[in-house]
């Protein structure tokens, strides 16, 4: 439009500086009430940052903690709560087990028939005391005392405890159905293990002397997912552990389940079942932790509340800004009247006004989040936690604060821009 | 009525056969203002107005004469009811809002009773306000309030807040403000109604200091005293506007030497 159509001077007009500064003007120019307008936004923001920054923190310990290698293993436990010559032992001996343990012999084929099983086995500790081990046959037990080769260990474990195990081997192969069938005096050398022992290669046939008696070292485990304590130790058989030193005393046998994912809690169900239908209460089947379970807790109880407060808050806050808007406005209705005299327009007021409510409300959003973010920091710390903050929650957070304070702003913004600035200048 | 005789007048732009005359800066013909309602208030008769360059003119009248009517339709704060209302030539009557307060901005300087001072802002913060719609400069405001402070004598008290300024330190900082944009004219609405009489003086001192350096001035008053120091006096009286005798003589003169200040008064 050619402002110059009706002869009049140029349209008056106000920059963005100019608004903002006098915005800021008006903020600055009440301190004490704009801080306290401002608390409202800033525990808003602060309670939805720190809500965020909790839960994804919270939530990121979960994950730390939780692998899915947890979330796909399962063990079971012989309680040994019955004792020997009990009902229990009659089972097992019925199921074709020695006495003293509750597992059966077929555990490796009853639990790999479940479904949701992949591998499956038992192990346990060879109850031998103070074993001498060495790679050649003639040493001494004192000088196998003497030396590190006392912490090795002698586990018994079925082939499917192999498999499940997930080993990679540096050289060589397990043991397999064959050896526990013929109670092969065979073994596996974890690395450490083979390290003491000075074993490196396979392809000569290397022996290990387990008080005496040799065992043909078949591989050599170089890391393992499950069962860590294999690595120092020697693995034979359990059909020869059984044959040689009889039955688990001390520490009682376990079961190794890997499960498919997801398979776990469902699988700890029905193993003690499958293995003892008479007595599955002998048995003692621990699923990895419920991440879901868990999360959803975190999620609702933590978040949903605080979210819900946080949401409270900024209302809160917005009735605030726009309160005190709406009162600033009315006390200045004189100095609207007078920015009206001097050229400006109905939406440089509006502007004006709004700018100045849209500051308030990004101030709190920016001190709310500090805050959030602080006491999330601070909570980390404290728990010795790694802090997770989102982008998608710290980030648009000032601008939350924002867009309250220019929504609070509106009607009082909407309404100065109305007065008349004959009715304001009268006094 | 009248308003069918105004328009045919003013249809055509008759101001460009008196180009070579100097304008009027204030040229009311007919404007009468009504206020709606049962029945309808006529706070201003149908008024001829004419205020030329340099003219100091004071409106004098009691309260509820009409005289804030008038003031208001003159700053462009309100609109007439009927009539033609040309202010430096432009018919500010039929602008719109945006060019009105444009108008307001850079033609007409307001100076109120009450001072209408921005609290929280100095002496040049506050002179420096009526640039921020004119001048997107904001060095240049500081500079021009500084300056026209200095004129209106109070150079020395730029940075004072209106609570550390006597009454008519305020006023004289008010007048600043509403001459810092070198207006058309200046609107005084009582301009000492808060002062005691020596200040009222000293700023009616002021007032002719800048008339005597070209402004155009209107005061309204309800005060002789003030209204004395115009060179020229109408009355005001129930929306009636009407020359003070002794002067009506010399504006007639004036105006058959086509030079003159005129006011034509009410029918």
């Amino acid at each position: 439009m050619n402002r110059r159509r009706h002869d009049g001077p140029a349209a008056t007009r106000l920059t963005w500086r100019d608004m903002a500064a006098e915005a800021l003007a008006g903020v600055v120019q009440r301190p004490g009430r704009s801080v306290l307008t401002l608390l409202g936004t800033v525990l808003g923001v602060g309670a939805f940052v720190s809500v965020l920054g909790l839960t994804s923190t919270a939530t990121g310990q979960i994950g730390a903690s939780f692998s899915l290698l947890q979330d796909t293993t399962v063990t079971v436990d012989d309680t040994g709560a019955t004792p020997h010559g009990s009902v229990a032992s009659v089972a097992a001996q019925d199921a074709g087990m020695d006495a003293g343990m509750d597992f059966p012999a077929d555990t490796d084929e009853r639990l790999g028939r479940l479904n949701g099983v992949v591998d499956a086995g038992v192990w346990w500790n060879v109850p031998l005391r103070h074993p001498t081990v060495s790679a050649r046959p003639e040493v001494t037990t004192a000088a196998t005392t003497d030396s590190d080769l006392t912490g090795l260990r002698v586990l018994a474990a079925s082939p499917g405890t192999l498999r499940a195990m997930q080993p990679t081997l540096s050289t060589g192969t397990l043991f397999n159905e064959f050896h526990q069938r013929r109670k092969e005096r065979v073994c596996l050398l974890g690395s450490t293990a083979a390290r003491l022992l000075g074993i490196t290669r396979v392809d000569n046939r290397p022996a290990v002397f387990i008080d005496g008696a040799a065992y043909t070292v078949l591989g050599i485990v170089a890391t393992t997912q499950r069962l860590p304590q294999s690595l120092l130790s020697v693995l034979i058989p359990s059909s020869a552990a059984l044959h040689a030193y009889g039955p688990p005393t001390d520490d009682p046998a376990q079961a190794l389940i890997r499960t498919r994912t997801g398979a776990a809690p469902l699988v700890a169900r029905q193993a003690p079942l499958a293995l003892l239908p008479v007595h599955p209460g002998l048995l003692h089947a621990v699923p990895p932790p419920d991440p879901h379970e868990l999360r959803d807790r975190v999620d609702t109880d933590l978040s949903g509340l605080f979210l819900v407060l946080a949401a409270i808050c900024l209302i809160v806050g917005a009735v605030g800004i726009a309160n005190t808007t709406l009162v600033s406005v009315l006390e200045r209705t004189g100095e609207i009247g007078l920015r009206r005299a001097l050229g400006a327009r109905r939406r440089h007021i509006t502007a004006q006004f709004l700018t100045e409510s849209t500051a308030l409300g990004a101030l709190g959003g920016l001190t709310g989040t500090v805050i959030g973010v602080a006491v999330v920091i601070g909570t980390a710390l404290a728990r010795h936690w790694t802090a997770v903050l989102q982008p998608y929650a710290v980030l648009p957070a000032p601008l939350m604060g924002m867009a309250v304070g220019f929504l609070a702003g509106l009607y009082p913004a909407l309404r100065a821009a109305r007065i008349e600035p004959l009715e304001a200048l009268r006094h | 009525m009248t308003s069918e005789y105004m328009a045919s007048e003013y249809a055509s732009p008759d101001y460009t056969t008196t180009a070579t005359a100097p304008s009027p800066v204030l040229d009311l013909r007919r404007v009468c203002k009504v206020y709606p309602g049962s029945p309808p208030v006529t706070a201003l008769h149908p008024t001829d107005l004419r205020v030329e360059a340099g003219d100091f003119l004071a409106v004098v009248g009691p309260s509820g004469s009409g005289k804030s009517t008038l003031l208001n339709l003159l700053g462009l704060l309100d609109r007439p009811t009927q009539g033609s209302y040309r202010l430096s030539g432009t018919d500010v009557a039929t602008l719109t809002e945006r060019d009105r307060a444009a108008v307001r901005g850079r033609r007409v300087g307001f100076v109120f009773q009450a001072f209408h001072l921005l609290p929280h802002r100095t002496a040049l913060e506050n002179v420096a306000l009526a640039r921020l719609y004119v001048t997107p400069r904001g060095a240049h405001r500081q500079a021009d309030a500084a300056r026209t402070l200095r004129e209106v004598g109070l150079g020395h008290r730029l940075d004072a807040l209106p609570s550390q300024l006597s009454g008519g330190e305020r006023q004289r900082v008010a007048i600043a403000r509403a001459v810092v944009n070198t207006p058309d004219i200046l609107l005084c609405d009582e301009p000492t109604g808060n002062l005691d009489s020596a200040t009222a003086g000293a700023v009616m001192d002021l007032l002719a200091e800048l008339n005597q350096a070209g402004a155009t001035i209107v005061v309204i008053t309800h005060d002789p005293a003030v209204a004395q120091r115009a060179r020229r006096r109408v009355t005001i009286l129930d929306g009636r506007l009407s020359e003070t005798a002794c002067l009506s003589e010399k504006a007639r003169l004036s105006e058959t030497a086509k030079s003159g200040r005129t006011a034509g008064g009410p029918r």
